[in-house]
């Protein structure tokens, strides 16, 4: 039986960005806010000092920051025919553990979707008619527009000090900046990040090519920043140690870094870590959560009753969660009903490694930070006439090498044999004056009828408790997508002067064990309709009013950018909601 | 990694109950804990790297030592500036790999039921890379015993070996009782890991890869550099364990 | 105020009207002498040693104050009648905080510090009673005999006030400003400064010679705070002074260990006048002013420092050593990495510090353990931030490394 606490006013599950957002805003309305965290505390003196943070082994091919599939994984398949297998060692994405959650490990990439993004079910069949987009493509309007999330995304923005440069402040187009971001209010509060020597070599070659580079907008700062908490950051020190690696010198933001010195302090604010929750509870009506259900490492279970809950876990666990406590109908793909797990994407991710002469050129490659680099967006979402090219959606493409850890960065040009004399005389020729630009494409991943999760029927968890199963592919359009963009993206890289080029399309099948991003979205969808979506506008369970999931769980598709700034901006939305609408009239903000 | 975990955690332990207030806040981290108030410190924190100790094989035998050995310097082969993957110390970096968290697969889910899935699914072995790797080498000796008059891959000239490995590469040479290419493809990953790992694995003795490539370690700083471009970076390469410099040489 | 008030009827009094058992003479109702005792309090810290940090009792006592001749735990000042001071008279309450004498009429230890708030006036002194009148007693037997032999003879403390405790209210200079005035009477009195940053003889007394001058105790190493420019605060300017007092952090350096303590528990809570007044006052002692020579360059100990400081320290204090304003002390311009005493300095890096968030400056960021270091390369990076920068200072020795990581291994702080 499960020791049962005293009553909070608010429950957070998860204490990583959104859940640390929401944490600071509730309180401020002085509610009895509690987060649960599966993981650790964490912090960057005790937890990813600089003497040893450094280690591209332990961290990045060892992982030991992220959750241990040991603890919860996923089952996978490519398609509903096919029995799903566990993800026994991470690949294609990595999920977090502990406090901060993926704050403490990503790149910092500060990107805002763009306005047709959140129409785009609208805007797409507009331009190009109903019959253009694939038949299983499920994509939806969100149910909130670029405008009404604007001032969520600037003040995200401030949180974190973000370093860039503004392409479209208040409608004016900005030299300098992307041309094609929706209007802001603000310029960034802190100028762009410096940028190496291949970095600045894209950005020349891309204007060449008639593009109109920019400054990637980081969250690795240019300079020393105090954000409206009163919290300092530090600027970078552009070490290359910062995806897989949490930030040793205060430079990169994250929960850590802006909001949690703050919020501890604030005495109705309490966390507990090394807790996994594993039931959101409900009443007899099914209609009120009463609070959640979790277990600490001792393995003892606890309930925390509490009047709201807030489900703030990664998009997975919030998906899991939504399944195991059975809120929300499960999606069934067959007969197209249900919507907990419906709409599940990726991102459709591929790069182009340049190999340069090494008499002409050393980039240092190892100098870099998270966020850095020079990119375009002429090719995202819809900046560019897709009719000629018989697929939709794109991403931002750019030289964003984020530094040259020597055991994943060690390339040789294609032909080199793998091994050997020959390989060796290639490392050795090659590592200074190659560009590996990591995630160089950065596509869109639009829905589908049949990629979408839910319960596995033979693996189950250390609870005992099903897997969560993953049925997902790459439909042709994203296929297509990826070449376009990726031949665009080569073009670049030539023209920077590389002689050789190795280009690696995204092709189907979808492989989970190799690494793509963690940008996982979908299952328990925002949206209008509650028979196509999971939450409301505002973030909140049609089914469960007191209620609110957080995170890229709800994106109904992916855009061509990174999630996290339209992740913070959302928590940032909901929050208002909650206190502005829900806290006076608890219930239903949106009428069904 | 773990037995410093352990060590460290008993010394926590030992601490903690000498300052009681410490014991009510419950900040060892090794259990679930509440934070109130302030942010959770203790000296002393954190879990730096335990160094791969030299000495005798820890996982392998002294057959398998040789064989790994060799490969570890086809794979990397010495040359006039740059030692190979053998006296760079890939050969231990594996071996203490695989007798630590990696090799008994630590942390990653090992529940039944093992079934061969697609390629996109992804590893599905139950074996563990402590079993491929003695399976592997077992049985590359039996085959190359069967083919070059019983002896040993070590013992073949460095031209049957190379002869051997392109084999195994091309899946022209197979083994009896594992998947040669695989198994290769395994140890030509990791003996090329051990070369640009830190070298507080065991693997990239005094930075011989990071030397040999031109990378500064593990620095965290670059701000004088990031402006510099196309000028070699000036500083020696420097790992977790330091560098000679950080010696005081007394005259 | 009704001082002709018996104390037993006081106590009457104040049950009948708060339900709760307040004391003394003062007057739950004068709230203008409960809110200056409130501020005396915060100026004097009494909070520091009489609450157990992390607690909700205030004042119930329980903490265990480390001196050099063994612990010593704080008694129970909660207007508790049987366990706290409820049931003292103010006389009693005045001897014991001014005198430090006990109501038995033996002494007390001057790790409570009356050698400083002898300088209070009874006024004062009374103030504090009365807000201690208004906290929550609790009910808290403290067993404040814990010295072992010899110490745990009150006696001896006859002959050590002989040496060691002058009697009697702060005395103004008249030939300096009202502002230094109040300084010297914050710093002397009740903010008891001297107890850690004035040298002790081996019998615990202060050494006049060396006000202020530095002191070790609990482990650390408390800086010089005169306004010597090298290793005392006399290159802060007074803003910088005030800040560091009331935020914990400046443009320099950051409060940690027992100051961190300090600041959150006093400094922070204090008025911007008063800390004004702090910060004229100690930026007026002349301090020792000596002048040692810069270690040159070529020394290993500079070398191997140099070299593990661009490895290793340079990430946040910089290449230059000037850190980040408020976030990452600026070793450059830090008067305490230059103590004589490196005690501090080793322990930080040995172990770890963590900075004290403060309203202000909430980031409390804080300095990783490098314990994994040798002791002679925490040596040599201190002598290196010792002597770069144009600063100068004696090198730390390895044995020095040594004998902190030694005396600090069993400490939990």
């Amino acid at each position: 039986m499960a020791k049962i606490l005293p009553k909070k006013d608010v429950v957070i599950i998860g204490l990583g960005w959104t859940g640390s957002i929401m944490a600071n805003e509730l309180t401020d309305e002085g509610l009895e806010v509690m987060a649960i965290e599966r993981g650790p505390w964490r912090d960057a003196p005790t937890d990813f000092p600089p003497d040893y943070m450094q280690d591209e082994l332990r961290y990045r091919v060892r992982h030991e920051l992220f959750l241990r599939p040991d603890q919860l994984t996923f089952s996978f398949r490519n398609r509903i025919d096919q029995t799903a297998l566990p993800i026994r060692s991470w690949g294609a994405f990595m999920p977090p553990n502990g406090v901060g959650g993926g704050g403490v490990h990503w790149n910092g990439e500060m990107w805002r979707f763009l306005p047709s993004d959140f129409v785009l079910k609208t805007h797409l069949t507009e331009r190009y008619g109903a019959a253009f987009l694939p038949e299983d493509m499920t994509i939806q309007d969100w149910g909130i527009t670029y405008d009404e999330l604007e001032p969520f995304y600037d003040r995200f923005e401030y949180l974190c000090g973000t370093s860039g440069t503004a392409g479209n402040l208040r409608g004016r187009i900005m030299e300098g900046g992307n041309p094609f971001e929706g209007s802001r209010s603000r310029p960034y509060p802190t100028p762009a990040q410096a940028q190496p020597f291949s970095h600045t070599l894209f950005g020349k070659a891309a204007r060449e090519l008639g593009y109109k580079p920019f400054p990637q907008p980081s969250g690795n700062l240019s300079q020393a920043y105090t954000n409206p908490h009163g919290l300092r950051m530090g600027p970078c020190t552009y070490c290359g140690f910062c995806e897989w690696f949490g930030c040793s010198n205060y430079s990169k933001a994250s929960p850590q870094t802006t909001i949690l010195p703050y919020l501890v302090r604030k005495p109705n604010f309490s966390a507990r870590d090394h807790s996994e929750v594993t039931r959101i509870n409900v009443d007899k009506s099914g209609r009120r959560a009463t609070g959640v259900t979790f277990v600490d490492s001792s393995n003892v279970e606890w309930e925390q009753p509490a009047d709201l809950v807030i489900l703030a876990a990664y998009t997975m666990f919030n998906v899991h969660l939504l399944l195991h406590s059975q809120i929300g109908k499960p999606y069934d793909p067959i007969a197209n009903t249900g919507v907990v797990g419906r709409n599940y994407t990726h991102q459709t991710i591929s790069s182009v490694n340049g190999f340069f002469d090494n008499k002409k050129y050393n980039f240092n490659p190892f100098i870099g930070s998270g966020s850095i680099g020079m990119c375009i967006d002429e090719f995202n979402g819809d900046n560019f006439d897709h009719g000629p090219h018989g697929f939709v959606g794109g991403g931002y493409m750019g030289q964003v090498q984020t530094g040259a850890r020597p055991i994943e960065s060690t390339l040789v040009p294609p032909g080199t044999p793998k091994w050997g004399a020959a390989w060796k005389t290639a490392v050795k020729e090659n590592y200074l004056s190659t560009v590996k630009p990591g995630t160089g494409v950065h596509g869109s991943f639009y829905a589908y009828r049949d990629i979408y999760l839910d319960l596995d029927p033979t693996y189950s968890d250390r609870f005992g408790r099903p897997l969560m199963r993953i049925t997902m592919d790459l439909k042709e359009n994203e296929v297509k997508q990826n070449k376009f963009l990726t031949d665009k993206f080569a073009e670049i890289i030539k023209t920077m002067g590389a002689d050789k080029l190795a280009i690696q399309y995204r092709t189907a099948p979808y492989d989970i064990s190799t690494y793509q991003t963690t940008h996982l979205n979908g299952g328990a969808i925002m949206g209008t309709d509650p028979t196509t979506s999971a939450l409301n506008r505002y973030l909140q369970s049609w089914d469960v009013s007191n209620l609110f999931v957080l995170g890229a769980s709800a994106f109904p598709q992916n855009a061509g950018y990174n999630p996290t700034l339209t992740v913070g901006a959302l928590a940032y939305w909901a929050a208002a909601a909650i206190r502005d609408k829900y806290l006076k009239n608890p219930g239903r903000l949106v009428d069904a | 990694m773990d037995k410093n975990r352990d060590d460290r955690l008993r010394f926590h332990r030992r601490e903690l109950l000498v300052g009681a207030a410490y014991l009510t806040l419950g900040m060892s981290k090794a259990h679930a804990t509440m934070i109130v108030g302030h942010l959770p410190w203790t000296p002393n924190a954190g879990n730096p790297p335990t160094a791969a100790l030299p000495g005798p094989w820890m996982f392998f035998t002294g057959e398998e030592g040789r064989a790994i050995e060799a490969l570890a310097d086809c794979i990397i082969p010495p040359d006039p500036q740059t030692p190979g993957g053998k006296d760079s110390g890939s050969a231990i970096f594996i071996d203490r790999q695989l007798a630590g968290p990696y090799g008994r697969q630590e942390g990653l889910y090992v529940r039944p039921p093992f079934m061969k899935g697609t390629r996109s699914q992804g590893h599905q072995s139950e074996q563990g890379p402590a079993q491929e790797y003695r399976e592997g080498l077992a049985a590359l000796d039996r085959s190359c015993k069967a083919r070059f008059e019983g002896k040993a891959f070590a013992m073949l000239s460095d031209s049957d070996k190379d002869a051997v490995l392109k084999g195994l590469e091309c899946g022209e040479f197979t083994l009896d009782g594992a998947d040669g290419k695989a198994f290769f493809a395994m140890v030509i990953r990791d003996v090329q890991m051990g070369f640009f790992a830190d070298p507080i694995y065991g693997g990239n003795r005094d930075m011989a890869g990071w030397k040999m490539i031109g990378y500064p370690g593990s620095r965290y700083n670059y701000l004088d550099w990031v402006n510099r471009h196309n000028e070699r970076f000036p500083l020696p390469p420097v790992s977790m364990t330091g560098r000679a410099e950080w010696t005081p040489q007394t005259r | 105020m009704p001082s002709n008030r018996s104390t037993l009827a006081g106590i009457g009094l104040a049950v009948l009207l708060a339900g709760s058992a307040h004391a003394g003479d003062s007057d739950p109702q004068e709230f203008s002498q409960i809110e200056r005792g409130r501020y005396l309090a915060v100026l004097s810290d009494c909070a520091s040693c009489h609450t157990v940090p992390g607690s909700n009792q205030p004042f119930a006592g329980g903490r265990a104050i480390e001196t050099p001749f063994g612990n010593i735990v704080a008694p129970n000042i909660t207007p508790d009648l049987e366990t706290g001071i409820g049931s003292w008279s103010d006389e009693a309450f005045d001897a014991a905080v001014r005198k430090g004498l006990r109501r038995n009429g033996s002494r007390l230890y001057p790790a409570m510090p009356y050698t400083a708030y002898t300088k209070m006036s009874r006024d004062d002194v009374l103030a504090i009673r009365a807000y201690l009148n208004t906290v929550t007693p609790v009910r808290n037997a403290v067993d404040a005999n814990t010295l072992p032999f010899p110490f745990n003879i009150r006696a001896s403390m006859r002959v050590w006030n002989a040496l060691y405790f002058n009697h009697g209210d702060f005395k103004p200079d008249p030939a300096k400003s009202a502002e230094w005035n109040r300084g010297a009477y914050l710093v002397d009195g009740p903010g008891h400064c001297g107890a850690c940053h004035t040298p002790k003889t081996f019998l615990g007394g202060d050494r006049t010679d060396q006000y202020l001058r530095g002191s070790f105790l609990q482990g650390w190493s408390a800086p010089d705070i005169t306004g010597d420019t090298r290793v005392g605060v006399g290159a802060w300017s007074t803003e910088d002074l005030v800040a560091y007092l009331k935020t914990g952090h400046n443009r320099v350096s950051a409060a940690t260990g027992p100051m961190a303590e300090v600041v959150s528990l006093s400094t922070e809570q204090m008025t911007h006048s008063d800390l004004n007044a702090i910060a004229t006052y100690l930026k007026s002692l002349p301090g020792k002013q000596d002048h040692p020579q810069t270690l040159p360059k070529e020394e290993p100990a500079m070398v191997a420092g140099a070299a593990i400081y661009r490895d290793q320290c340079s990430a946040c204090h910089g290449i230059e050593g000037k850190g980040i304003a408020k976030l990452f002390p600026s070793i450059a311009d830090s008067s305490m990495v230059r103590s004589d005493d490196p005690t501090t300095s080793i322990r930080i890096v040995l172990r770890g510090a963590r900075s004290v968030g403060t309203q202000a400056e909430p980031t409390a960021p804080g300095m990783p353990s490098y314990r994994q270091l040798d002791d002679a390369q925490i040596a040599a990076v201190l002598t290196y931030m010792r002597n770069s920068w144009g600063a100068a200072a004696v090198p730390v020795r390895p044995a020095d490394v040594a004998r902190v990581r030694s005396d600090t291994a069993l400490r939990p702080d």
